[in-house]
């Protein structure tokens, strides 16, 4: 019972710790670029993929990848604000205007990555075997590289909070979150600041899609999921809070473990039901302003 | 006497353009089965599926501002009415239950969400596609014990004929609304809805139906669509792919004008048909940058375009003609 009951939790925090992380990304994109990004997942994808190649091509270690994807990602999605979203901002009457539009610009992104990706890696199903040694955690065995995924999600999560809270940049996007206008009018360059945490989104998705490469197999359509996912934890944490989706990526993968232990054909299903439910009840979610 | 005369010169006029649209939509439904390849109905077919879901969801979606992704949604209830009852009923019969099925379903939806608002009504209709894809999926496969089910056949001409008058009626209604006074209070709520509402226009109802409307044509679309197929699954049903392209056609083709959707949704399904069965990949590529570059540059789209070109050729002098 003991044994069964553990097995749950820790499968739900390990589950947890992704969705935490993919979560993370959208979030500061909303929250502050107030882009709902639904390309975000193909990041999560590129991240993927391209640790996969280089780990069975160039037998590079699956860690040392973040360091690689990561960057790339990030300079990706600053360059992305820049020409695309930067000009919707300007071009769009309201705020609202240009959420809807940079929505809908933001599927064209997710139809031309995830496509120029089928053409360079192929619709195939990919994966590797890296650190897939069972640990032992009183009684129940997990993999160690799905306990590397957890300590990797809170440690990105942990130090991305302190950059938030503690440096110069981190005071200027939460500034800019807050109200745009008036922190441009303090001197924060806003553009900077939107392309920044455009970018730090992307590099987070591509570092989460290299975690979920290490435990789950990976492919070209993969991104959709991720994104419907993530999109979840950010209306159940609250629309653009960051602290919120930390905590909702927890919960929402103690939900669907306990629901898989019940009934594994649920899960999905359960996550749509909770999201639907709470955008009725409580759309602005557990931390929301 | 003057105004009479001119009266009258209009009604004659506008008899005489309905009965050139009936000759043509009959010729079109009777005349023209007995000369096409099945591939060019076949064809036909989808083209005019596509035009039905762009232009039923520019019905509601165009003047209000509201960003529905529903349109899979209604459009697989529709393809399950046919699964489920298309050998219990007549053809007809099983469209028009399809259709109503997809407009209950829209009555549901649109009384839970009246109080969201802007992307918060996109995503929850983004969830619901994916909400009872899933739900399906668990109940087919824990209580029928299979993952699909097979569609009663139909002959391609008919599915043409049948996919001609759902158009045929869907254009109309998008018409009448548009010139209607709904249209116009559909029109002062996509600009300020607590506005529109102080006026006296009642929102709610009109949104609701409007939004019922529009489901009623996708799902009976769905409904004789899904006898092409023959056989179909929660995954193909819900495509939530389904829900992206009219989205695109729409904003590509241009909601300022009654056609731009039309050309918008005939353009694309054309390109589909050419493209997607050999290459599937450079037709979802192009089919993304246009819909960015679409949303960047072209706020009106092709139709905003044309307009344009024609007030600078004309020099500004038959601007609304």
């Amino acid at each position: 019972m003991i044994v069964t009951f553990l097995d749950i939790v820790i499968a739900g925090l390990l589950l947890g710790g992704l969705y935490a992380l993919i979560s993370m990304g959208l979030s500061l994109q909303y929250g502050v670029a107030r882009v709902l990004n639904i390309s975000h997942g193909e990041f999560i994808m590129l991240g993927g993929l391209t640790t996969w190649m280089l780990y069975t091509v160039f037998d590079i270690n699956p860690l040392l990848c973040l360091a690689i994807c990561g960057p790339i990602a990030f300079i990706l999605g600053y360059g992305i604000h820049r020409t695309i979203f930067k000009r919707l901002l300007a071009t769009s009457p309201s705020p609202g205007i240009f959420e809807s539009n940079s929505m809908l610009a933001s599927f064209g992104l997710l139809f031309i990555i995830q496509n120029l990706a089928q053409l360079s890696w192929g619709p195939e199903i990919r994966g590797y075997s890296y650190l897939r040694v069972p640990v032992d955690l009183g009684g129940a065995l997990f993999g160690a590289n799905r306990l590397i995924t957890l300590g990797f999600a809170l440690l990105i999560g942990i130090a991305f909070y302190i950059f938030l809270t503690k440096t110069r940049m981190g005071k200027a996007i939460r500034a800019a979150a807050q109200d745009p206008s008036t922190a441009g009018l303090l001197g924060v360059n806003i553009n900077r600041v939107l392309a920044l945490c455009f970018g730090l989104g992307a590099a987070m998705a591509a570092c989460a899609g290299m975690l979920v490469s290490m435990t789950y197999p990976v492919h070209t359509i993969m991104g959709m999921e991720y994104t419907v996912i993530a999109i979840i934890v950010v209306v159940l944490g609250g629309l653009g809070s960051i602290p919120g989706s930390f905590i909702g990526g927890f919960i929402l993968g103690l939900i669907g473990s306990i629901v898989t232990f019940f009934e594994p054909g649920l899960a999905l299903a359960a996550y749509y039901i909770i999201f639907i439910l709470l955008l009725l009840l409580k759309p602005t979610g557990l931390m929301g302003k | 006497m003057n105004k009479l005369t001119l009266k009258s010169k209009n009604f004659l006029e506008l008899l005489l353009r309905v009965i050139v649209l009936l000759v043509v939509i009959i010729g079109m439904a009777y005349v023209l089965p007995n000369y096409a390849s099945v591939y060019e109905l076949l064809l036909l077919s989808a083209i005019f599926m596509y035009i039905v879901l762009t232009s039923s969801w520019v019905m509601f979606s165009g003047p209000t501002g509201y960003i529905s992704l529903a349109p899979a949604a209604f459009f697989g209830v529709g393809i399950y009415v046919a699964a489920s009852q298309g050998m219990n009923m007549p053809l007809l019969v099983v469209v028009l239950v399809g259709g109503l099925a997809s407009a209950g379903l829209a009555l549901l939806v649109g009384a839970l969400t009246l109080r969201l608002k802007g992307i918060y009504f996109a995503i929850f209709t983004f969830g619901l596609v994916e909400m009872i894809k899933h739900l399906l999926l668990w109940y087919e496969i824990k209580f029928t014990g299979t993952r699909g089910r097979f569609v009663v056949l139909v002959d391609h001409t008919t599915v043409y004929q049948i996919m001609l008058a759902i158009l045929v009626l869907t254009l109309l209604t998008a018409y009448l609304i548009r010139r209607s006074r709904f249209g116009m209070a559909l029109q002062s709520i996509g600009e300020q809805e607590e506005a529109a509402q102080h006026i006296g226009i009642n929102v709610t109802l009109l949104k609701v139906s409007v939004f019922a409307i529009s489901a009623f044509f996708m799902g009976a679309a769905g409904t004789i669509m899904a006898t092409r197929w023959t056989y179909v699954d929660p995954y193909i049903a819900f495509d939530l792919n389904r829900s992206f392209t009219p989205v695109l056609m729409a904003i590509f083709g241009g909601m300022g004008q009654p056609w731009g959707p039309v050309l918008g949704a005939a353009i694309f399904a054309y390109l589909e048909e050419l493209f997607i069965t050999e290459f599937p990949y450079y037709y979802m590529l192009i089919f993304g940058i246009i819909l960015t570059i679409s949303v960047l540059y072209l706020p009106n789209g092709l139709a905003g375009l044309i307009q344009k070109w024609r007030t600078r050729a004309t020099g500004g002098k038959d601007a609304h003609s």
